[in-house]
């Protein structure tokens, strides 16, 4: 399977008459491009708004973040969303690299977070990097919740097709082209036959309760795991429907771009034999979380794996599944590394998962969610800078008078990504 | 500016002499004795050791309170800027010594305090966490080593630079996580350790799992129609208006609220405010989180005794391992004395 990534490396943004992609820039026609949201009759309210690197601007509340792309020739991405039901993963893509999409609004009031574009809150968040589209919408009055999350995931992957379907109608050239291209299984392992055998177990958020991820445009939760080639992942198959805390969800930005795919792609023919992505799941329930892990496993003895990297979305309960997986697949033999952020207290001093077990032994962390920082008031804000009060990782005294704020990690969107995306990792002191 | 330095230090190495000299009585000796020459060398002019205090292990170990004070009022008078305290080694009451006034001059004199010893020297467990301890090794034989690391941290906080990780820096960690920046990504770091973990090569996995307290689960109840049952939630179910302020997430406290007149919980009356799920339909009906309507139908059919007057309510969701335990054994123990015999807990 080959992906070719056609990339336009945008470094700016600008509102237009039209939109399309010159010299780097990202010319958008503010009212075309509201109007195509605002066709949903459950907004009552569509605004966008441009942020980039460097500004003085804060962005809150930010649900997802998604790369402006589209299949060249089909005018559409994202299968089951904005594609018809298709197989992602090869031909052309054009992807906006450097421009992001984000969802901004009263959402579901608590689970979303904040991106200061400058700052000291900056370093902590990718977003802060990208040169952003913002999507503020408000719904109408008495949409209920898991509607109003329904219509913002699809109005944010709405804009992001839209912005790069127009830029492919215009003219335009790409800065560069990245290719994706591994055979299946057992050609790759025919080809590698002394290289160990790598799985990627990708643990998503399946909770309910608007805590839910979409492969292929439908809900992860009453699925099963399942066996992905690398290219599906980085070519829209997996969409995030997630308001889980800000600093763990992984967006549909990360899915797209997911680091263990393609740091695992890197080292594939060379140091290791890449067998593919498992998108699995994190029930609530305990025959959910079994069922899941045995699956898990199963899959990557049937690819005869040797090792496997595990990551883990969220904190608190899916810390369970993250110790199952670690636990059956050491138990069969399958040396795995697991990748997860840590609860350790805003002082640091407690203990970092909700659960244990001694086969875990090779942690990655990505962070200590609960960890305090001071972001000073920024000039501008984008959305509601009250909404912090009612955000994971925010509190009532959170915001203070002169606009500052005192927090805690996890109100950052994707400070602690445990998709392995970001260098923040906990160390002891 | 030059640092005034006071270096802590025993009777053997202040060459007084060694199990016979045990009990020797605190003394101040100006400027540096035995090791703080080192000391002071490596401070290249930036420092000085503006005097040495020399107590008996024997002395600080058997006279503990007395000891501390004298050496503390010693210290107090040269008007530091820093204390070290040995290096120990692994002589385990010369490190319990230097661990008790490294601390005591932290907390009390409120500047940087550092001591050295070998991890398995008793002081470590017990002082660890309250102050900076440089790592030894376990004999007097590293003393070329120990002397610049603990110079190495003293420095650092004197000038008050950022300290990098314990393992890093070369002290033993006070059983706290932060966050750092490291060179690679999470998921680079992910494939590099799975590669060494596959070699069968060395790797360092970035948290130890912890050890988990087990709980021995309490005996069933013999008979339910005589049970007072209490509801304890973790669902964020509060007085409306959260009076006491409990934390939407990582919560730090619990509340515990009167419900012996209350039949059912209603929008007007209780809320939720965790900050993990879609809170729409607990508040439309609190009891699909905290079952109060069918508690009290099950306590006038008799089915059990009663219903206890108070119940517990917090917010479980990024809630500190640490705090949840606290709110466990406080609310526990509250219980118990109530008389309760058993409880339901509702999480979310």
């Amino acid at each position: 399977m080959r992906l070719e990534l056609h990339k336009i490396h945008i470094t700016g943004l600008a509102f237009a008459d039209k939109t399309y992609t010159s010299g780097g820039t990202l010319f958008i026609n503010k009212d075309k491009a509201e109007a195509v949201i605002a066709e949903d009759k459950r907004f009552a309210k569509v605004e966008l708004d441009l942020a980039c690197p460097g500004e003085s601007t804060r962005i809150i509340p930010v649900k997802d973040v998604i790369e402006p792309r589209v299949k060249i020739g089909r005018n559409s991405y994202f299968p089951g969303f904005f594609a018809p039901m298709e197989k992602a993963g090869s031909g052309e893509t054009l992807v906006l690299d450097g421009a992001a999409v984000v969802t901004c609004g009263p959402i579901v009031a608590f689970q979303e977070g904040f991106i200061d574009m400058s700052g000291p809150g900056a370093p902590y968040t990718p977003f802060s990097q990208t040169f952003n589209v913002v999507l503020y919408v408000e719904p109408v009055e008495n949409l209920e919740k898991h509607l109003y999350e329904a219509a913002l995931r699809e109005a944010g992957l709405k804009l992001a097709v839209y912005l790069a379907k127009c830029s492919a109608e215009n003219e335009w050239k790409a800065d560069e082209i990245q290719v994706f291209e591994k055979g299946n299984s057992f050609e790759e392992t025919q080809k590698y036959p002394d290289l160990p055998k790598i799985v990627y177990v990708c643990m998503n958020i399946t909770q309910g309760l608007l805590h839910d991820t979409y492969l292929y445009a439908n809900d992860l939760k009453p699925a099963l795991p399942t066996l992905l080639h690398p290219n599906e992942v980085l070519d829209g198959a997996m969409v995030s429907g997630n308001c889980v805390s800000a600093c763990d969800k992984n967006t549909t930005w990360h899915h797209l771009h997911n680091p263990i795919v393609q740091a695992l792609y890197a080292r594939h023919g060379k140091e290791i034999n890449f067998m593919g992505m498992i998108p699995t799941q994190e029930s609530t329930v305990m025959d959910g979380k079994l069922r899941a892990a045995a699956m898990n496993l199963s899959i990557a003895q049937q690819l005869g794996a040797d090792g496997a990297i595990i990551s883990e979305e969220g904190y608190g309960n899916p810390d369970t599944d993250l110790c199952l997986n670690a636990r059956f697949f050491e138990n069969a033999g399958i040396k795995a590394v697991l990748v997860s952020d840590e609860s350790a207290g805003t002082d640091g001093a407690s203990q970092s998962l909700a659960d244990a077990t001694p086969e875990l032994d090779a942690f990655i962390s990505t962070g200590n969610v609960n960890e305090m920082i001071e972001v000073p008031a920024m000039k501008k804000v984008i959305g509601c800078k009250e909404a912090i009060s009612l955000l994971s990782g925010g509190a009532e005294e959170s915001l203070r008078s002169d606009g500052s704020m005192f927090v805690e990690l996890q109100s950052v969107i994707a400070s602690t990504a445990e998709i392995g995306f970001n260098k923040l990792g906990c160390e002891w002191i | 500016m030059t640092y005034r330095i006071v270096h802590y230090i025993n009777q053997f190495y202040a060459g007084i002499g060694g199990e016979d000299a045990a009990d020797h009585k605190p003394e101040l000796r100006k400027g540096f004795v035995g090791p703080g020459m080192q000391l002071e060398k490596l401070f290249d002019g930036e420092g000085k050791v503006v005097g040495t205090v020399i107590c008996g292990d024997g002395y600080y170990g058997e006279h503990t309170d007395q000891a501390r004070v004298e050496c503390l009022e010693m210290i107090k008078g040269l008007q530091p800027d820093i204390l070290f305290a040995g290096p120990a080694f692994n002589a385990g009451r010369y490190g319990f010594a230097c661990g008790d006034i490294a601390a005591t001059v932290g907390e009390e004199l409120n500047i940087p305090a550092v001591s050295a010893m070998y991890p398995e020297n008793p002081g470590v467990e017990l002082y660890s966490k309250k102050t900076y301890i440089a790592i030894t090794s376990d004999s007097a034989r590293g003393m070329a080593k120990a002397i610049p690391a603990m110079v190495s941290i003293g420095k650092k906080l004197l000038k008050g630079e950022k300290m990098g990780p314990a393992r890093l820096e070369g002290y033993i960690h006070r059983g706290i996580r932060k966050s750092f920046f490291h060179e690679k990504s999470g998921a680079e770091r992910a494939v590099e350790m799975l590669l060494a973990k596959l070699k069968g090569e060395g790797f360092r996995t970035e948290y130890e799992m912890p050890v988990f307290n087990k709980i021995q689960p309490a005996p069933p109840v013999k008979d339910l129609s005589k049970a007072t049952i209490a509801l304890v939630s973790s669902g964020g179910i509060v007085p409306k208006g959260n009076p006491d302020h409990i934390r939407v997430s990582s919560a730090e406290s619990f509340g515990a609220y009167d419900i012996s007149e209350l039949k059912n919980m209603t929008p007007d009356n209780y809320e939720s405010i965790h900050g993990g799920y879609d809170r729409e339909w607990a508040n439309v009906d609190p009891d699909v989180v905290l079952p109060l309507d069918v508690m009290r139908e099950l306590e006038a059919e008799g089915v059990i005794g009663k219903i206890h007057p108070i119940f517990y309510t917090t917010t479980g969701t990024g809630t500190a391992v640490a705090n949840a335990e606290r709110f466990g054994k406080e609310i526990g123990e509250e219980l118990k004395k109530a008389g309760v015999d058993a409880a339901i807990l509702t999480s979310t």
